[in-house]
C-alpha cells in the first residue's frame, strides 16, 4: 500500500492470469479540433470472479474505458496505444467479427440509462430472446429459458412479464430486465456502467444487492463504473480512481478510501456527501432564529391533477395529498422524496407556478391564493428558484450579463450603468470573475451554470430561494463548491431556502429541517439530527439505510 | 401501469440487509498511485478567460463560414441576387424588342445564347426573368414565415383550443395540394383581373404557411418546457413576454432552415404556375414564362428551353443548398454542450 509505482502492476501475487488486462492503454478520439486523447496509459487489471470499480466525474474516460474493453467505441475513436488482454488475447486491434463472438458470452454489459436501452417497440421477453439467439443458446425451450434469466434478475411472475413492453415496466424492473439481458449468456466478465444513477437509492440498493448475489453465484467478475466513490467502495473488491484520461490511484476499496495517497482522491473523498455526516460549517441552527418566525406556512396543501385515461374520461391523480409544514426564517428546510413523491409539485406551488387544489400557503403571513397580479410581481421578487438542470435553466441565447441582468430589468430596477455593477457584484458573490459576462452558458461548465443560476436568483435580493435538485445533476467536487457557497450566502445574506432532493446525504450537509414526503404524504418531519438519528418510520428508515456507503468510515 | 419495486422474489437470493461494510478480496490487490507530476491538479471548475466569447450566433457563423457548401451557395445567391437588382448592369440589350427576323436564330456576336421563338435575345431574358423569380421567392418566404411563425408559434406557447383550431386550420390548407388550389384561387374574379408578382405571392402564402407553422409550432413546444422560461416567469416576466424573450430566440433556427430550402421550391412553384398560364401575366420577364413558351419549339430548338430551365435550376440549387448548410450550422444537436 505503500509502494508509490509508477509502472503498470508487476506479476500478480497468485498465479492466476487476469481476466481482462488492460495495459497502458491510450484511446484518442478525432474531434473537430484535432485529435483528443481521452484515456492515457491507463491500467487495469479485472480477475475472474472480482468486482472492480472504476470511479471518477463526467469526462474522466471511466465509460471510454469499459466500451473500448467492449470495442463499442464511436466511430471516430481508436485505441491508439496498448493492450486490451481479455483471457490472455489481445483485443485492442481486433476486427468487428472477433469482437462480436466476445460480446454478450464473455463479456455482458448493462448500460446506463433503463430508460432509453430497451427498445420500446419490442416485448421485454423478445430482447432477451435475441440476445440468447445471438450467442447460440436459442435451443428448443427458448421461452422457459427468457422466463429463467428474467426471474433469476428479480423479476417476479416472469412468464407473464415476457410478454410486457418496456413502458409497462417502472424503471427498477428495467433494469433489471436489462440485468438479466446483460448475464444472460453467463459471460466471465460484466461491464455495468452507472446501472442505478437513474434509479432512487431504496431500488438501487436492491438492484445492487441482487446483481451483488447472482454475480457471486455464478462467479462472473464486474466492471462496474460509478461517479459515487461511496458505492464504488460499498461494492467492489478493488477501486480505480481515474482523472483526466488518467488512473491516479488504484487499490482495495477500503484501503483506498481510508487512506487515500493521491491528492485527487483524497479530495474526492473529503467532498463525498455520502461519506460525511456533517453539516456544513457557518449554516444557522434551529435554536438561534424565533421559534415561531415562519417565512412559509404551508398547511393542508393539496393537489389533483386530472389525467386523460382513455377516451374522454379523466382520472384524478392525487400529486400532494394535505401537506403541511413550515419553514423558518434563515434556515435551510429539505423536502426528501423519491421520484413521484410530489416534492417538486409541492415546489412549483411554493413558487405560484401552480395553483393548488386545496389548502393554503402563507409567505410572510399573507395567503398567496389571493395574491392579485401586482402583488404576485412584487412576490416574484422575495422567492426565487434555481433548478436541476444546469444545461436547461439558462436560455443559450442569453449572454451571461443579460442573463443576469434580465431579473434586474423586469423588475426596472437602476440604470444600465448601474444595473452593470450590479451584475459584476453578484458574478463576485458567487465567486466567477467579471469576464464572465460576455459569455454564453454553452461555454460553461455544469457547476458554472449553475452558480450563475444562483447569481440570477440573487439578483432581486430575495428572502427565499427555492433549489430544486439544485446539485443533482453536478459531479461531487463541484457539487460540494455549489454547497459550500449556498451555506456561505446564507450565512451573509441571511438567505433561506427550502431545499427539494431525493439524496439524502446532502441534506445532512445543508439542511436544519427535514420534510420527508412518499406518494404525496407526509411522512415525517423534524430536525435533521433527529431524523438522521432516530427516524421513526420504517420508510425514512430505510432511504438511511440505502445511502450508500454510508457505513464505510464510521 | 409501472408496477411498485416492492416486490420479493422467490428463488432469487435477496442480500441480507445488515450493515454493508465492503468487500474484502482474500487476493493481494496492489495500491498504485500515479506519480503527481503525471496528472497535476486543477482547480476545480475553473473559467477559461483566454477564448473569445461566443454566442450561438457567433458560433454558427464560424462553422458556416467554414462549409463549402455555404461558401458555393452564398456566392451563387449573392450574384442571383445582383442579377435581378440590377440587370441592366449585366446586358444592354431590351429584353422585349424582339425582332421576327432573328427567331431561332443561334449565337451571334453580342448575343451569346441565340434568339426565341419570338427572335428575342434568350441572355437578355435570362438575365431580366430572375427579377420576378427572386421578388416571388423572396416575398413569399416573408409572408410565410411571418404568417405561419406567428400562427405556430401561438399555437404551440398557448395551447389548449388555440392550439386544436389553428391545427387544424393549418391542416386544412396543408391537404389541398398547391397547384390544384392555386389554380382555383388564380381563377377567382379578383385575382384573374389583377394577375402580378403579387397575386402570385399572396396565392403561395395561403398554402405555404401551414409548413412554416407546424415546424414552429413544434419548436415552440419544445422550448416553452425549458427550465429558463420558467425561471424568467418566475422573475416576474408575462407570459407573453418570456414567449417572445426566450420562446421565439430559441425556436428560429428551424424555421430559418426550411424557410431556405422552402424559398427555392417557392421559385419553383411561380415557374410551374406560369407555365400553365396561371401565374405571371405573359408581359412580365420570368423564366416560368419563358420556359412555358419555349416548348412549342423543343424538338427543334432545344436551347431556348435549355437557358432559362438551367438559370431556374442553378437558383433553386443554391437556395437548397444554403438551407442545408444552414441546418448543419444551426443544429442544436451539433452544438457543444
Amino acid at each position: 500500500m505503500e509502494t508509490l509505482t509508477n509502472t503498470a502492476p508487476a506479476a500478480p501475487a497468485t498465479e492466476e492470469r487476469p481476466l481482462l488486462d488492460m495495459r497502458d492503454v491510450e484511446i484518442t478520439f478525432q474531434g473537430s479540433n484535432g485529435p483528443v486523447k481521452a484515456v492515457r496509459g491507463a491500467n487495469l487489471t479485472v480477475m475472474p470472479g472480482e468486482t472492480v470499480a472504476i470511479v471518477g466525474e463526467s469526462g474522466s474516460g471511466k465509460s471510454t474505458m469499459a466500451l473500448a474493453a467492449m470495442g463499442l467505441l464511436a466511430k471516430n475513436g481508436k485505441v491508439t496505444s496498448g493492450q486490451i488482454l481479455f483471457d490472455g488475447r489481445d483485443l485492442a486491434q481486433a476486427t468487428e467479427k472477433e469482437y462480436q463472438a466476445v460480446r454478450g458470452d464473455q463479456i455482458g454489459m448493462v448500460p446506463q440509462d433503463p430508460m432509453s436501452n430497451l427498445n420500446p417497440v419490442w416485448k421485454i421477453g423478445f430482447q432477451v430472446k435475441e440476445t440468447l439467439r445471438a450467442n447460440g443458446l436459442g435451443g428448443k425451450d427458448i421461452d422457459g429459458k427468457v422466463a429463467e434469466v428474467l426471474t433469476e434478475a428479480g423479476l417476479p411472475d416472469a412468464e407473464r412479464r415476457a410478454k410486457q413492453y418496456p413502458h409497462e415496466f417502472s424503471g427498477g424492473m428495467r433494469q433489471r430486465a436489462l440485468i438479466s439481458i446483460g448475464l444472460a449468456c453467463r459471460p466471465r466478465l460484466l461491464i455495468a456502467d452507472e446501472p442505478t444513477s437513474a434509479l432512487d437509492v431504496t431500488v438501487q440498493r436492491q438492484i445492487l444487492d441482487h446483481l451483488d448475489g447472482m454475480t457471486a453465484e455464478l462467479g462472473t467478475a464486474v466492471l462496474f463504473i460509478t461517479h459515487d466513490l461511496g458505492l464504488a467502495a460499498e461494492r467492489a473488491e478493488k477501486v480505480v480512481v481515474m482523472y483526466k484520461g488518467q488512473v491516479v490511484e488504484s487499490g482495495p476499496a477500503l484501503e483506498l478510501l481510508r487512506n487515500p495517497q493521491h491528492p485527487y482522491t483524497q479530495r474526492l473523498i473529503a467532498s463525498a456527501p455520502s461519506l460525511s455526516s456533517r453539516r456544513l460549517a457557518g449554516g444557522t441552527t434551529g435554536e438561534t432564529v424565533a421559534a415561531d418566525d415562519n417565512v412559509i406556512e404551508v398547511e393542508h396543501l393539496t393537489k389533483v391533477f386530472k389525467i386523460r385515461d382513455k377516451g374522454f374520461r379523466k382520472t384524478e391523480f392525487t400529486a400532494v395529498d394535505d401537506l403541511s409544514f413550515a419553514v423558518k426564517r434563515g434556515t435551510t428546510t429539505a423536502i426528501v422524496g423519491e421520484s413521484g413523491s410530489g416534492k417538486s409539485t409541492v415546489a412549483k406551488m411554493v413558487l405560484n407556478l401552480l395553483e393548488p387544489t386545496s389548502g393554503t400557503i402563507r409567505f410572510d403571513g399573507e395567503d398567496m391564493g389571493r395574491l392579485s397580479e401586482k402583488e404576485l410581481f412584487r412576490f416574484r421578487r422575495r422567492v426565487q428558484p434555481i433548478f436541476q438542470d444546469p444545461y436547461g435553466s439558462l436560455d443559450p441565447m442569453y449572454s451571461i450579463f443579460r442573463t443576469i441582468e434580465q431579473p434586474l430589468k423586469v423588475h426596472g430596477i437602476g440604470d444600465a450603468k448601474s444595473r452593470q455593477n450590479r451584475v459584476r457584484e453578484l458574478l463576485e458573490q458567487v465567486s466567477m470573475p467579471a469576464s464572465t459576462m460576455h459569455r454564453f452558458p454553452n461555454e460553461l461548465s455544469g457547476g458554472q451554470r449553475q452558480r450563475i443560476a444562483i447569481a440570477r436568483a440573487l439578483a432581486l435580493e430575495p428572502e427565499v430561494i427555492i433549489c430544486d435538485e439544485a446539485v443533482s445533476a453536478l459531479d461531487v467536487l463541484v457539487q460540494a463548491q455549489v454547497l459550500n457557497l449556498l451555506n456561505e450566502l446564507q450565512e451573509n445574506l441571511g438567505l433561506t431556502y427550502l431545499f427539494i432532493t431525493h439524496d439524502l446525504a446532502v441534506v445532512r450537509q445543508i439542511a436544519d429541517n427535514v420534510v420527508v414526503m412518499q406518494n404525496g404524504q407526509l411522512i415525517e418531519s423534524g430536525t435533521t439530527d433527529q431524523i438522521f438519528a432516530a427516524p421513526e418510520s420504517a420508510y425514512t428508515a430505510n432511504l438511511l439505510d440505502s445511502i450508500p456507503g454510508g457505513q464505510l468510515l464510521v | 401501469m409501472p408496477d411498485t419495486q416492492h416486490t420479493t422474489v422467490p428463488g432469487a437470493s435477496e442480500a441480507p440487509s445488515t450493515p454493508r461494510t465492503g468487500k474484502i478480496s482474500k487476493r493481494r490487490i496492489e495500491h498504485f498511485v500515479a506519480p503527481l507530476e503525471e496528472t497535476p491538479l486543477q482547480a476545480v471548475d475553473s473559467v477559461r478567460e483566454d477564448s473569445e466569447p461566443l454566442g450561438f450566433w457567433a458560433e454558427s457563423w464560424r462553422n458556416l463560414r467554414r462549409q463549402p457548401l455555404f461558401i458555393v451557395s452564398s456566392v451563387l445567391i449573392v450574384l442571383v441576387i445582383l442579377v435581378a437588382a440590377f440587370p441592366q448592369w449585366f446586358t444592354s440589350v431590351d429584353p422585349r424588342s424582339c425582332p421576327l427576323e432573328f427567331a431561332r436564330m443561334g449565337p451571334q456576336p453580342g448575343h451569346p445564347l441565340g434568339f426565341t421563338y419570338q427572335g428575342c435575345d434568350i441572355f437578355a431574358r435570362v438575365i431580366y426573368g430572375a427579377q420576378s423569380s427572386v421578388v416571388v421567392g423572396l416575398f413569399t418566404t416573408i409572408g410565410v414565415v411571418l404568417i405561419g411563425g406567428v400562427m405556430g408559434a401561438l399555437a404551440g406557447y398557448y395551447g389548449g383550443w388555440l392550439d386544436a383550431v389553428l391545427a387544424r386550420l393549418g391542416d386544412i390548407f396543408f391537404a389541398l395540394p398547391l397547384i390544384l388550389g392555386a389554380i382555383v384561387i388564380m381563377q377567382l374574379p379578383a385575382f384573374r383581373e389583377s394577375r402580378s408578382v403579387w397575386t402570385v405571392v399572396m396565392t403561395l402564402v395561403i398554402f405555404g404557411w401551414p409548413q412554416v407553422a407546424r415546424i414552429t409550432r413544434g419548436a415552440v413546444i419544445e422550448a416553452r418546457n425549458a427550465d429558463y422560461v420558467t425561471a424568467a416567469r418566475s422573475l416576474g416576466l408575462s407570459k407573453f413576454g418570456a414567449l417572445v424573450r426566450h420562446v421565439l430566440p430559441n425556436s428560429l433556427a428551424p424555421v430559418i432552415v426550411v424557410a431556405s430550402i422552402s424559398l427555392g421550391t417557392y421559385i419553383v412553384a411561380e415557374a410551374t404556375l406560369s407555365f400553365l398560364g396561371i401565374g405571371l401575366p405573359a408581359s412580365v420577364v420570368s423564366w416560368g414564362n419563358d420556359i412555358s413558351s419555349a416548348q412549342i419549339s423543343v424538338r427543334n430548338d432545344p436551347h431556348i428551353l435549355f437557358w432559362p430551365a438551367l438559370a431556374l435550376s442553378i437558383t433553386v440549387l443554391s437556395f437548397i443548398m444554403l438551407g442545408d448548410a444552414l441546418r448543419d450550422a444551426l443544429d442544436p444537436k451539433s452544438r457543444k454542450a
